[in-house]
């Protein structure tokens, strides 16, 4: 009797291996997707939505069957914002993990660092951080997601001319970021009949800029600041300005576009000007604006799944990894086919506006891509000019 | 330079100043007590932040600041039990280490549990755009309430170490180990008194100052670095000389402004540090006799 029941669990046990084994084989197979995110360190305000966008997209696909009947595995690794760290995983992730695809990284220096690798590795990067540079020149397998500085600059001095703004001062934070940004706004301020009468960097870990507030205000002559940084002394420059008591109009870059800033800021916040994309003020857009579904979408998905605000940063990582799902399910399992699928979309419509690739552009925004918003009893309303 | 703008220069410097002095005076205590500096004081600033700005959301602001104080005490009191107390006889070197690895576990601790975000309690009094005028230099009422905490801990400390069996019995512990030994002090318990002391300290700070400031899981390395090096520039173990120190480094800073980028305010108080390390290692306020029986 006890030989039976033995007989009996063993044979269970085997069977239960085999229809293990069996449905793991009626499983297509899995697409390996990495992704080089800055989840912690000083760039984790980007790295961190845009890791936790890109795992909620993949989670959604792979609930839904997968794409072409494979499941997406996203091999997320933290650079921390070290260069040196995202290039040792970008060729651990090409060579080792043989991923058809790489998403990421968040900062401009890393994204800088990992375009040729991923041109020799011959497999596409989409980078989520902001210069140009990354995209221009282009290279056959770098794309970007994130709306360009230019576009920024450019968005900020167009509100500027209809403000009647002749002469700014900028203060930018140290970062490749502010660095990047502030050289845009020197080298294009001319060409909007606007000068720049005063043009500091500062510490990004700065605590206060009460003394370069006072530096500034002491010039009669600045009709309006342009803060180019990340936080938090985005929040600080603006306490700062309105402590002294100086009331001119404060913009700042797309890096304000997360509403913890602005209530980081507080009352200080109010009046503050930036270009940033839809994603913020999507209630105020027309029912008809093509991008309004996605972006309802996008932000009750990802406030349900982490309570937290959504924010522009995750964004870029919804859009990244969303064009790598569209172009696995056109080019297959490959990382040619992949790279000319993303090239090939157009009217792709995702968190940071509308993206048709070239293979000379390849960001694919336009400028309308960014809007101007400001803050108004401490939400985010579109800014309408005057 | 204007007489206003040399007034505003001068108002932000002792803003900053007073900042750094408050940590500085918490490296002093450890340093005091045990003879090593504690590179994990400006976690205790940054825990302090932390946890009263989430306590703040279940109660009012006095109770929150009281709770996180309370709260990070007992923090620095278990890590100096779990990874100080027990060690035979420590090298100095050994000692630090430890705290350099304590700072890193704090800060990975708090990245875990706050996240990435940075947070703020709001302003004690009034909101951000509150400021109150003196002639022509605008103020925020958040700066007196951070000078007001740095003149409360310096009195405070000084009746305590003055005034009170367990201050006298850690000056003791300070002056001569052995000595306070054969006096029946317990100087372990000093030790451990010490560390929660400086990061009680540290919590104070941490809550005044980060309507100001704000807090992020990682803000407090750069404070440790400044208050370190007005601790160096005072001359350790001396918390009267940490607060001129202080505000002599953050008015220096502040006028700096008005000659390089304010991008090179950070090397203007490395420089200082490096010329003081050189020219008098024993600090402004220091004297050197003092110095040389010390181990560090």
């Amino acid at each position: 009797m006890k030989k039976g029941i033995k007989r009996i669990v063993v044979g269970c046990a085997v069977s239960c291996l085999l229809l293990a084994a069996s449905l793991h084989s009626a499983q297509a197979g899995t697409v390996k997707v990495g992704a080089i995110f800055a989840v912690t360190g000083p760039a984790s305000f980007l790295g961190g939505p845009e890791a936790r966008s890109a795992e909620m997209v993949v989670e959604k696909i792979n609930k839904a069957g997968g794409i072409n009947g494979d499941t997406i595995e996203l091999i997320i690794k933290d650079s921390a914002g070290s260069s040196e760290k995202a290039v040792s995983f970008a060729k651990q992730l090409i060579e080792e993990e043989k991923v058809v695809a790489i998403i990421g990284p968040s900062t401009s220096g890393e994204s800088m660092a990992v375009k040729k690798i991923a041109e020799e590795g011959k497999t596409v990067l989409i980078s989520c951080a902001a210069a140009e540079v990354i995209v221009d020149p282009v290279a056959s397998y770098v794309f970007k997601t994130p709306q360009k500085d230019s576009f920024a600059a450019q968005k900020i001095f167009e509100a500027m001319q209809r403000l009647k703004i002749s002469t700014i001062a900028i203060a930018a934070g140290n970062d490749g970021f502010g660095k990047a940004g502030k050289d845009q706004l020197e080298k294009m301020a001319p060409t909007f009949g606007i000068k720049v009468a005063a043009s500091e960097t500062y510490d990004s870990k700065a605590t206060d800029l009460s003394a370069l507030v006072a530096k500034l205000k002491a010039d009669a002559a600045i009709q309006a600041v342009i803060n180019w940084s990340v936080v938090p002394a985005q929040a600080i420059i603006a306490k700062n300005m309105r402590q002294a008591g100086w009331q001119v109009p404060l913009f700042q870059s797309h890096g304000f576009g997360n509403i913890k800033y602005a209530e980081a800021a507080g009352a200080a916040a109010e009046g503050i000007i930036f270009p940033c994309g839809r994603l913020l003020v999507v209630d105020s857009l027309a029912d008809t604006h093509p991008q309004k579904a996605l972006l309802l979408q996008y932000k009750s998905d990802y406030e349900a799944k982490y309570k937290e605000d959504a924010s522009a940063f995750g964004g870029y990582g919804y859009d990244a990894i969303n064009m790598v799902a569209a172009a696995i399910k056109q080019g297959g399992n490959d990382r040619a086919g992949v790279r000319d699928a993303v090239e090939g979309l157009k009217k792709f419509t995702g968190v940071g506006g509308i993206f048709s690739f070239t293979p000379q552009d390849h960001n694919g925004l336009d400028i309308d891509s960014f809007a101007m918003l400001t803050v108004k009893d401490g939400k985010f309303i579109p800014y309408q000019g005057q | 330079m204007s007489l206003d703008l040399f007034f505003q220069y001068l108002f932000a410097g002792i803003t900053y100043g007073s900042i750094y002095a408050i940590v500085a005076i918490g490296f002093n205590i450890i340093y005091n007590a045990t003879g090593i500096i504690n590179f994990a004081q400006g976690e205790f600033v940054m825990l302090g932040g932390m946890i009263s700005i989430t306590l703040h959301q279940f109660m009012p602001l006095p109770y929150a600041i009281a709770g996180a104080v309370a709260l990070t005490m007992v923090i620095g009191a278990l890590i100096e039990i779990l990874f100080i107390r027990w060690l035979e006889s420590p090298s100095v070197m050994r000692m630090v280490i430890i705290t350099i690895g304590i700072s890193i576990l704090l800060r990975e601790s708090a990245l875990h549990v706050w996240g990435e975000s940075i947070r703020s309690l709001p302003y004690f009094y009034g909101n951000e755009i509150t400021t109150f005028s003196l002639g022509s230099v605008h103020l925020s009422p958040q700066v007196l309430w951070v000078i007001a905490a740095c003149a409360l801990m310096v009195g405070g400390l000084s009746v305590f170490f003055k005034g009170t069996s367990w201050g006298r019995e850690m000056r003791a512990c300070a002056a001569n180990r052995t000595a306070a030994i054969l006096c029946g002090i317990n100087t372990r318990n000093m030790v451990t008194l010490s560390f929660m002391l400086s990061a009680g300290i540290g919590a104070l700070a941490g809550c005044v100052m980060s309507p100001i400031t704000y807090t992020q899981y990682d803000s407090g390395t750069s404070l440790a670095i400044k208050g370190f090096t007005v601790a160096i520039l005072g001359g350790l173990g001396n918390s009267m000389a940490a607060v001129a120190a202080g505000i002599l480094l953050g008015i220096l800073e502040a006028f700096s402004v008005s000659v390089v980028p304010l991008a090179f305010q950070d090397a203007i108080s490395i420089s200082i540090l490096l010329i003081i390390l050189f020219i008098k290692p024993h600090g402004l306020f220091g004297s050197s006799e003092a110095a040389r029986l010390k181990d560090f």
